[in-house]
Protein backbone atom coordinates (compact mmCIF):
# COMPACT_ATOMS: atom_id res chain seq x y z
CA UNK A 1 0.00 0.00 0.00
CA UNK A 2 2.96 2.54 0.91
CA UNK A 3 5.14 1.58 -2.25
CA UNK A 4 1.73 2.09 -4.13
CA UNK A 5 1.24 5.94 -2.26
CA UNK A 6 4.61 6.58 -3.22
CA UNK A 7 3.99 5.88 -6.67
CA UNK A 8 1.72 7.75 -7.47
CA UNK A 9 3.31 10.59 -5.35
CA UNK A 10 6.00 10.22 -7.84
CA UNK A 11 4.27 10.31 -11.34
CA UNK A 12 1.63 11.77 -10.88
CA UNK A 13 3.67 15.21 -10.36
CA UNK A 14 5.60 17.12 -12.98
CA UNK A 15 7.70 19.17 -10.34
CA UNK A 16 9.73 16.13 -10.74
CA UNK A 17 12.61 17.13 -12.22
CA UNK A 18 11.68 15.25 -15.89
CA UNK A 19 12.38 11.87 -14.88
CA UNK A 20 8.62 10.85 -16.44
CA UNK A 21 9.98 11.63 -19.47
CA UNK A 22 12.31 8.33 -19.51
CA UNK A 23 10.72 5.86 -21.14
CA UNK A 24 12.25 2.06 -21.18
CA UNK A 25 11.54 0.40 -24.51
CA UNK A 26 8.85 -1.56 -24.70
CA UNK A 27 8.98 -5.11 -24.13
CA UNK A 28 8.56 -8.51 -22.23
CA UNK A 29 9.44 -7.49 -18.31
CA UNK A 30 9.48 -3.77 -19.14
CA UNK A 31 6.40 -3.62 -15.98
CA UNK A 32 8.36 -5.83 -13.39
CA UNK A 33 12.09 -3.62 -14.39
CA UNK A 34 9.68 -0.67 -13.79
CA UNK A 35 8.30 -1.73 -10.31
CA UNK A 36 11.21 -2.74 -9.11
CA UNK A 37 13.90 -0.26 -9.82
CA UNK A 38 12.00 3.24 -10.12
CA UNK A 39 11.26 2.97 -6.11
CA UNK A 40 15.28 3.89 -5.44
CA UNK A 41 15.98 5.69 -8.59
CA UNK A 42 15.16 7.00 -12.06
CA UNK A 43 15.58 4.67 -14.94
CA UNK A 44 18.45 6.60 -16.77
CA UNK A 45 20.73 4.68 -14.03
CA UNK A 46 19.52 2.27 -16.90
CA UNK A 47 20.06 3.88 -19.90
CA UNK A 48 22.80 5.53 -19.02
CA UNK A 49 25.12 2.12 -18.63
CA UNK A 50 23.55 0.58 -21.89
CA UNK A 51 25.38 -0.84 -24.23
CA UNK A 52 28.19 -2.31 -22.16
CA UNK A 53 27.14 -5.48 -20.15
CA UNK A 54 26.70 -9.08 -21.41
CA UNK A 55 23.81 -11.53 -20.05
CA UNK A 56 26.15 -11.93 -16.97
CA UNK A 57 26.90 -8.18 -16.23
CA UNK A 58 23.20 -7.20 -15.88
CA UNK A 59 23.01 -10.17 -13.69
CA UNK A 60 26.04 -9.12 -11.70
CA UNK A 61 23.96 -5.51 -11.57
CA UNK A 62 20.44 -7.36 -10.66
CA UNK A 63 22.00 -9.42 -7.81
CA UNK A 64 24.19 -6.29 -6.54
CA UNK A 65 20.89 -4.69 -6.03
CA UNK A 66 18.92 -7.27 -4.63
CA UNK A 67 21.99 -8.38 -2.04
CA UNK A 68 24.11 -5.27 -1.33
CA UNK A 69 21.24 -2.43 -2.29
CA UNK A 70 18.85 -3.97 -0.90
CA UNK A 71 16.01 -4.29 -3.85
CA UNK A 72 12.69 -5.25 -3.04
CA UNK A 73 13.04 -7.86 -6.29
CA UNK A 74 11.50 -11.06 -5.61
CA UNK A 75 13.90 -13.95 -6.55
CA UNK A 76 11.40 -15.23 -8.94
CA UNK A 77 11.60 -12.00 -10.61
CA UNK A 78 15.28 -11.64 -11.34
CA UNK A 79 15.35 -14.19 -14.01
CA UNK A 80 12.73 -11.58 -16.29
CA UNK A 81 14.34 -8.45 -15.09
CA UNK A 82 17.88 -9.59 -16.50
CA UNK A 83 16.47 -10.69 -19.33
CA UNK A 84 14.55 -7.70 -20.61
CA UNK A 85 17.63 -5.62 -19.55
CA UNK A 86 19.87 -7.87 -21.39
CA UNK A 87 17.99 -7.62 -24.52
CA UNK A 88 17.05 -4.26 -24.07
CA UNK A 89 19.97 -2.81 -23.27
CA UNK A 90 22.61 -5.46 -23.05
CA UNK A 91 26.03 -5.42 -25.60
CA UNK B 1 9.83 -3.08 2.61
CA UNK B 2 9.96 0.04 4.48
CA UNK B 3 9.74 3.23 2.68
CA UNK B 4 10.61 6.80 4.68
CA UNK B 5 7.65 9.34 5.58
CA UNK B 6 5.20 10.42 3.06
CA UNK B 7 6.72 13.64 4.47
CA UNK B 8 10.09 12.70 3.08
CA UNK B 9 8.50 11.74 -0.43
CA UNK B 10 6.74 15.27 -0.34
CA UNK B 11 10.17 17.07 0.77
CA UNK B 12 11.76 15.03 -2.34
CA UNK B 13 9.55 16.83 -4.84
CA UNK B 14 9.90 20.60 -3.47
CA UNK B 15 13.28 20.02 -3.84
CA UNK B 16 13.33 19.65 -7.48
CA UNK B 17 11.56 21.70 -9.61
CA UNK B 18 10.45 21.59 -13.21
CA UNK B 19 12.96 21.63 -15.60
CA UNK B 20 15.99 22.08 -13.36
CA UNK B 21 17.52 20.99 -10.24
CA UNK B 22 16.95 23.32 -7.38
CA UNK B 23 19.26 26.47 -7.43
CA UNK B 24 21.20 24.88 -10.50
CA UNK B 25 21.38 25.68 -14.34
CA UNK B 26 23.23 24.85 -17.26
CA UNK B 27 24.11 21.02 -15.45
CA UNK B 28 24.87 17.99 -17.78
CA UNK B 29 22.39 15.68 -15.94
CA UNK B 30 23.50 12.28 -15.19
CA UNK B 31 21.00 11.02 -12.99
CA UNK B 32 17.46 12.33 -12.02
CA UNK B 33 16.94 10.53 -8.31
CA UNK B 34 18.88 10.63 -6.94
CA UNK B 35 20.41 13.57 -8.61
CA UNK B 36 24.13 13.58 -10.35
CA UNK B 37 24.96 16.96 -12.20
CA UNK B 38 28.34 18.04 -13.44
CA UNK B 39 29.52 20.71 -14.56
CA UNK B 40 29.84 21.59 -18.61
CA UNK B 41 33.59 22.25 -19.10
CA UNK B 42 33.12 26.02 -20.35
CA UNK B 43 32.07 27.08 -16.52
CA UNK B 44 34.94 25.93 -15.20
CA UNK B 45 37.48 28.60 -16.72
CA UNK B 46 37.18 30.25 -13.43
CA UNK B 47 39.20 29.94 -10.06
CA UNK B 48 36.08 30.03 -8.26
CA UNK B 49 33.48 27.47 -9.61
CA UNK B 50 30.11 29.73 -9.14
CA UNK B 51 27.76 27.86 -6.92
CA UNK B 52 24.80 27.33 -9.38
CA UNK B 53 27.04 25.76 -11.77
CA UNK B 54 28.69 23.15 -9.04
CA UNK B 55 28.46 19.52 -9.93
CA UNK B 56 25.51 17.57 -7.63
CA UNK B 57 26.57 14.79 -6.58
CA UNK B 58 24.12 12.15 -4.31
CA UNK B 59 24.27 8.47 -3.96
CA UNK B 60 20.89 7.94 -2.42
CA UNK B 61 17.55 9.79 -3.23
CA UNK B 62 16.23 10.45 0.47
CA UNK B 63 17.11 14.28 0.51
CA UNK B 64 15.98 16.56 2.72
CA UNK B 65 14.55 20.17 3.12
CA UNK B 66 16.56 21.13 6.15
CA UNK B 67 15.36 24.21 8.44
CA UNK B 68 18.26 25.58 9.48
CA UNK B 69 16.19 26.72 13.05
CA UNK B 70 15.80 22.73 13.27
CA UNK B 71 19.26 21.69 12.51
CA UNK B 72 21.46 19.64 14.75
CA UNK B 73 25.39 18.49 15.11
CA UNK B 74 25.51 15.39 17.34
CA UNK B 75 29.03 14.89 18.54
CA UNK B 76 30.09 11.37 20.23
CA UNK B 77 30.80 8.42 19.55
CA UNK B 78 32.74 5.47 22.13
CA UNK B 79 35.73 7.94 21.81
CA UNK B 80 34.86 10.82 22.87
CA UNK B 81 34.55 11.43 26.72
CA UNK B 82 32.07 14.81 26.13
CA UNK B 83 29.29 14.16 23.67
CA UNK B 84 27.70 17.13 23.07
CA UNK B 85 25.45 18.83 20.42
CA UNK B 86 25.38 21.94 18.48
CA UNK B 87 23.10 24.54 17.02
CA UNK B 88 24.10 26.12 13.49
CA UNK B 89 24.31 29.27 15.70
CA UNK B 90 26.86 27.90 17.87
CA UNK B 91 28.81 26.17 14.97
CA UNK B 92 29.35 29.24 13.97
CA UNK B 93 29.46 31.84 16.91
CA UNK B 94 31.56 29.09 20.11
CA UNK B 95 34.84 28.36 17.33
CA UNK B 96 37.17 29.76 15.74
CA UNK B 97 36.24 31.03 12.24
CA UNK B 98 38.48 29.90 9.20
CA UNK B 99 38.52 30.15 5.32
CA UNK B 100 39.59 27.43 2.69
CA UNK B 101 40.19 27.58 -1.05
CA UNK B 102 39.85 23.98 -2.22
CA UNK B 103 38.75 21.54 -4.78
CA UNK B 104 35.98 19.43 -4.62
CA UNK B 105 36.79 16.62 -6.53
CA UNK B 106 34.44 13.54 -7.90
CA UNK B 107 37.06 9.98 -7.06
CA UNK B 108 34.26 8.95 -10.37
CA UNK B 109 35.05 11.93 -12.28
CA UNK B 110 35.81 10.81 -15.90
CA UNK B 111 34.76 7.29 -15.13
CA UNK B 112 32.82 7.57 -18.25
CA UNK B 113 36.65 8.23 -20.56
CA UNK B 114 37.29 4.86 -19.51
CA UNK B 115 37.79 1.84 -22.22
CA UNK B 116 36.46 -1.02 -21.44
CA UNK B 117 33.62 0.93 -19.81
CA UNK B 118 33.78 0.85 -16.44
CA UNK B 119 30.09 0.55 -15.12
CA UNK B 120 28.62 3.44 -12.62
CA UNK B 121 27.85 7.64 -13.05
CA UNK B 122 29.61 7.97 -16.39
CA UNK B 123 30.94 11.13 -15.88
CA UNK B 124 33.15 12.71 -18.05
CA UNK B 125 35.76 16.39 -17.26
CA UNK B 126 33.06 18.41 -15.45
CA UNK B 127 32.91 15.97 -11.78
CA UNK B 128 34.44 18.91 -9.87
CA UNK B 129 34.77 22.59 -8.66
CA UNK B 130 36.84 24.94 -6.52
CA UNK B 131 35.71 26.98 -4.29
CA UNK B 132 36.26 29.12 -1.15
CA UNK B 133 34.97 27.54 1.94
CA UNK B 134 34.04 29.11 5.48
CA UNK B 135 33.77 27.10 8.64
CA UNK B 136 35.42 25.70 11.36
CA UNK B 137 38.10 23.63 12.17
CA UNK B 138 36.55 19.56 12.36
CA UNK B 139 39.33 19.37 15.16
CA UNK B 140 38.53 21.93 17.29
CA UNK B 141 35.07 20.86 17.89
CA UNK B 142 36.57 16.96 18.52
CA UNK B 143 38.66 18.78 21.25
CA UNK B 144 35.69 20.49 22.94
CA UNK B 145 33.96 16.36 22.55
CA UNK B 146 37.21 15.11 24.46
CA UNK B 147 38.40 12.47 21.87
CA UNK B 148 40.46 9.90 23.67
CA UNK B 149 43.79 8.21 22.79
CA UNK B 150 42.03 5.43 21.66
CA UNK B 151 40.15 6.74 18.85
CA UNK B 152 41.18 5.18 15.49
CA UNK B 153 38.22 7.34 13.10
CA UNK B 154 35.76 9.35 12.78
CA UNK B 155 32.50 8.87 11.42
CA UNK B 156 30.21 11.26 9.31
CA UNK B 157 26.70 11.01 8.89
CA UNK B 158 24.47 13.38 6.71
CA UNK B 159 20.78 13.71 6.92
CA UNK B 160 19.88 12.29 3.24
CA UNK B 161 20.15 8.67 3.00
CA UNK B 162 18.42 5.32 1.66
CA UNK B 163 14.82 5.06 0.40
CA UNK B 164 14.72 1.60 1.50
CA UNK B 165 15.99 1.04 5.18
CA UNK B 166 17.41 -2.14 3.53
CA UNK B 167 19.62 0.22 1.40
CA UNK B 168 23.15 1.25 3.06
CA UNK B 169 22.68 4.54 4.62
CA UNK B 170 25.56 6.95 3.13
CA UNK B 171 28.08 7.01 6.07
CA UNK B 172 32.24 7.66 5.87
CA UNK B 173 35.05 7.94 8.20
CA UNK B 174 38.28 9.39 8.09
CA UNK B 175 41.32 8.29 9.97
CA UNK B 176 42.25 10.41 12.93
CA UNK B 177 45.16 12.50 11.85
CA UNK B 178 43.07 13.70 8.81
CA UNK B 179 40.30 14.65 11.14
CA UNK B 180 42.53 16.37 13.12
CA UNK B 181 44.73 17.98 10.08
CA UNK B 182 44.12 21.79 10.70
CA UNK B 183 42.59 22.04 6.82
CA UNK B 184 39.83 19.76 7.55
CA UNK B 185 36.27 22.10 8.45
CA UNK B 186 32.66 21.96 8.67
CA UNK B 187 31.67 24.90 6.14
CA UNK B 188 28.93 26.39 6.09
CA UNK B 189 29.81 29.31 3.22
CA UNK B 190 30.58 28.56 0.12
CA UNK B 191 31.62 31.26 -2.16
CA UNK B 192 30.89 34.02 0.30
CA UNK B 193 27.05 32.33 0.09
CA UNK B 194 25.07 29.99 2.76
CA UNK B 195 25.94 26.52 1.37
CA UNK B 196 23.45 25.86 -1.55
CA UNK B 197 21.18 22.92 -0.77
CA UNK B 198 22.44 20.91 -3.35
CA UNK B 199 26.17 21.30 -1.75
CA UNK B 200 24.82 19.92 1.81
CA UNK B 201 23.18 22.62 3.46
CA UNK B 202 23.22 23.64 6.17
CA UNK B 203 26.88 22.44 6.95
CA UNK B 204 29.22 20.13 4.79
CA UNK B 205 32.61 18.50 6.02
CA UNK B 206 35.39 19.70 3.65
CA UNK B 207 38.18 17.79 3.77
CA UNK B 208 40.99 20.29 1.60
CA UNK B 209 43.29 17.17 -0.52
CA UNK B 210 41.24 14.18 -0.19
CA UNK B 211 38.44 13.36 -2.76
CA UNK B 212 34.99 14.38 -2.24
CA UNK B 213 33.23 10.96 -1.33
CA UNK B 214 34.68 12.35 2.04
CA UNK B 215 32.89 15.63 2.32
CA UNK B 216 29.76 14.75 3.99
CA UNK B 217 26.75 16.89 2.82
CA UNK B 218 24.41 17.47 5.52
CA UNK B 219 26.04 16.81 8.44
CA UNK B 220 24.35 15.49 11.29
CA UNK B 221 26.58 13.46 13.22
CA UNK B 222 30.08 12.88 13.73
CA UNK B 223 31.05 9.81 16.00
CA UNK B 224 34.43 9.36 17.26
CA UNK B 225 35.14 5.37 17.74
CA UNK B 226 38.11 3.07 18.74
CA UNK B 227 37.22 0.29 15.85
CA UNK B 228 37.41 1.07 11.66
CA UNK B 229 33.94 1.82 11.06
CA UNK B 230 32.82 -1.43 8.58
CA UNK B 231 29.64 0.44 6.65
CA UNK B 232 29.62 -0.95 3.34
CA UNK B 233 30.51 2.53 1.70
CA UNK B 234 33.70 2.41 3.47
CA UNK B 235 34.44 -1.74 3.21
CA UNK B 236 33.07 -2.24 -0.50
CA UNK B 237 33.00 0.77 -2.28
CA UNK B 238 35.43 3.62 -2.89
CA UNK B 239 38.19 1.69 -3.45
CA UNK B 240 41.06 1.03 -5.65
CA UNK B 241 43.96 -1.90 -5.82
CA UNK B 242 47.15 -1.39 -3.58
CA UNK B 243 50.67 -0.63 -5.47
CA UNK B 244 48.62 0.73 -8.45
CA UNK B 245 48.96 4.45 -7.43
CA UNK B 246 52.03 4.17 -5.22
CA UNK B 247 51.88 8.01 -5.01
CA UNK B 248 48.74 8.21 -3.49
CA UNK B 249 47.72 5.27 -1.81
CA UNK B 250 48.56 6.65 1.38
CA UNK B 251 49.17 4.68 4.79
CA UNK B 252 45.88 4.17 5.84
CA UNK B 253 45.91 0.83 8.13
CA UNK B 254 42.94 0.15 9.78
CA UNK B 255 40.83 0.43 6.42
CA UNK B 256 43.15 -1.19 4.13
CA UNK B 257 43.13 -4.76 3.46
CA UNK B 258 45.91 -7.32 1.44
CA UNK B 259 44.11 -6.22 -1.77
CA UNK B 260 42.53 -2.32 -1.67
CA UNK B 261 42.72 0.05 0.25
CA UNK B 262 40.16 3.56 0.76
CA UNK B 263 41.13 5.95 -2.28
CA UNK B 264 41.62 9.15 -0.27
CA UNK B 265 43.88 11.79 -1.85
CA UNK B 266 43.48 13.33 -5.39
CA UNK B 267 45.78 12.62 -8.23
CA UNK B 268 47.73 15.12 -9.81
CA UNK B 269 46.14 16.14 -12.81
CA UNK B 270 44.97 18.99 -15.94
CA UNK B 271 42.30 20.15 -17.95
CA UNK B 272 42.24 22.59 -20.89
CA UNK B 273 39.02 24.26 -20.72
CA UNK B 274 38.73 26.88 -23.44
CA UNK B 275 39.33 24.74 -26.60
CA UNK B 276 37.78 21.95 -27.98
CA UNK B 277 38.73 18.72 -29.86
CA UNK B 278 38.42 19.37 -33.55
CA UNK B 279 38.32 23.50 -33.30
CA UNK B 280 39.93 25.10 -36.31
CA UNK B 281 42.15 28.49 -36.04
CA UNK B 282 42.85 31.30 -38.23
CA UNK B 283 46.21 31.33 -39.87
CA UNK B 284 48.36 34.19 -37.68
CA UNK B 285 45.87 34.92 -34.92
CA UNK B 286 47.52 34.21 -31.50
CA UNK B 287 45.18 31.62 -29.45
CA UNK B 288 45.72 31.80 -25.24
CA UNK B 289 45.40 28.27 -24.27
CA UNK B 290 44.28 28.34 -20.91
CA UNK B 291 43.19 25.35 -18.61
CA UNK B 292 43.24 23.69 -14.52
CA UNK B 293 46.03 22.21 -12.89
CA UNK B 294 45.81 20.61 -9.78
CA UNK B 295 46.66 17.47 -6.73
CA UNK B 296 45.86 16.43 -3.42
CA UNK B 297 47.80 19.36 -1.76
CA UNK B 298 51.26 19.31 -2.88
CA UNK B 299 50.83 22.13 -5.15
CA UNK B 300 51.53 22.34 -8.66
CA UNK B 301 54.50 23.28 -9.61
CA UNK B 302 54.65 23.24 -13.38
CA UNK B 303 52.59 22.80 -16.53
CA UNK B 304 54.09 21.95 -19.58
CA UNK B 305 52.19 21.95 -23.24
CA UNK B 306 53.11 20.22 -26.19
CA UNK B 307 51.23 21.39 -29.48
CA UNK B 308 53.03 18.60 -31.64
CA UNK B 309 51.78 15.25 -29.88
CA UNK B 310 54.28 14.89 -27.39
CA UNK B 311 57.46 15.97 -29.36
CA UNK B 312 58.40 18.69 -27.84
CA UNK B 313 57.12 21.03 -24.16
CA UNK B 314 57.19 24.20 -23.34
CA UNK B 315 56.18 25.74 -19.65
CA UNK B 316 52.94 27.72 -19.24
CA UNK B 317 52.47 30.38 -17.27
CA UNK B 318 51.05 29.50 -13.98
CA UNK B 319 48.27 31.97 -12.65
CA UNK B 320 47.93 33.04 -8.98
CA UNK B 321 48.26 30.69 -5.96
CA UNK B 322 45.43 30.55 -3.83
CA UNK B 323 46.89 27.92 -1.67
CA UNK B 324 47.80 24.11 -2.30
CA UNK B 325 44.41 22.42 -1.92
CA UNK B 326 42.86 25.11 -5.01
CA UNK B 327 43.51 24.31 -8.57
CA UNK B 328 46.08 26.62 -10.30
CA UNK B 329 45.46 28.31 -13.61
CA UNK B 330 47.86 27.72 -16.22
CA UNK B 331 47.83 29.92 -19.87
CA UNK B 332 49.88 29.59 -23.02
CA UNK B 333 50.27 31.32 -26.32
CA UNK B 334 49.46 28.96 -29.05
CA UNK B 335 50.89 31.19 -32.50
CA UNK B 336 50.77 28.55 -35.11
CA UNK B 337 53.53 29.53 -38.01
CA UNK B 338 52.27 27.78 -40.60
CA UNK B 339 48.97 25.75 -41.66
CA UNK B 340 48.05 22.32 -40.48
CA UNK B 341 47.45 19.63 -37.76
CA UNK B 342 48.27 20.38 -34.46
CA UNK B 343 47.69 17.96 -31.32
CA UNK B 344 47.53 19.85 -28.06
CA UNK B 345 48.61 18.38 -24.78
CA UNK B 346 48.74 19.69 -21.27
CA UNK B 347 51.15 17.79 -18.40
CA UNK B 348 51.37 18.96 -14.70
CA UNK B 349 53.78 17.93 -12.31
CA UNK B 350 52.95 18.54 -8.17
CA UNK B 351 55.83 19.83 -5.60
CA UNK B 352 57.23 16.37 -5.01
CA UNK B 353 57.79 15.87 -8.59
CA UNK B 354 54.59 13.54 -9.47
CA UNK B 355 53.17 13.95 -13.07
CA UNK B 356 50.14 12.52 -15.03
CA UNK B 357 50.07 9.20 -16.62
CA UNK B 358 50.10 8.92 -20.13
CA UNK B 359 48.31 5.64 -20.15
CA UNK B 360 45.13 5.05 -18.68
CA UNK B 361 45.46 3.24 -15.35
CA UNK B 362 42.86 0.69 -14.85
CA UNK B 363 41.42 -0.25 -11.49
CA UNK B 364 37.46 -1.68 -11.11
CA UNK B 365 35.80 1.44 -10.44
CA UNK B 366 36.80 4.07 -12.57
CA UNK B 367 38.97 6.41 -10.26
CA UNK B 368 42.39 8.70 -10.42
CA UNK B 369 42.07 9.07 -14.25
CA UNK B 370 44.56 11.30 -15.09
CA UNK B 371 45.64 10.10 -18.72
CA UNK B 372 46.89 13.49 -20.55
CA UNK B 373 44.35 14.80 -22.68
CA UNK B 374 45.13 15.13 -26.80
CA UNK B 375 43.10 17.81 -28.31
CA UNK B 376 43.43 17.77 -31.95
CA UNK B 377 42.77 21.03 -33.87
CA UNK B 378 43.40 22.40 -37.43
CA UNK B 379 45.35 25.66 -38.44
CA UNK B 380 43.66 26.83 -41.74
Amino acid sequence: MRKTILWILLFSNVAFAGEETIRLKSSIGREKVTANCVMCHSLDYITMNSGFLDQKGWEAVVNKMIKVMGAPIQEKDAPEIVHYLFKNYGK
Amino acid sequence: MKVRTLSTALALMTLFSPMTVLGKQGLIKKSYRPPNYETPIEYLNDIFTPNDKFFVRYHLAAIPVINAQEWKLQIGGDSAEKPFVLTLDQLKHDFEQVEIVALAYCSGNRRGLFQPHVPGVQWSYGAMGNARWKGVRLRDILKRAGIKGDAVEVVFDGADGPVSSKTPDFVKSLPVDKAVDENTIIAYEMNGEPLPQLQGYPARLVVPGWTATYWMKHLISIQAVSKPFDGFWMKKAYRIPKNRFPGVEGNWTSQATEENTPITEIIVNSLITNIHEGQKFSLGKAVQLQGMAWDGGHGIKRVEISTDGGHTWSLSDLGKDYGRFSWRQFKFPFQPGKPGKYVIIAKSTNGVGQTQSFELIPNPAGYHHNQVQQINVSVE
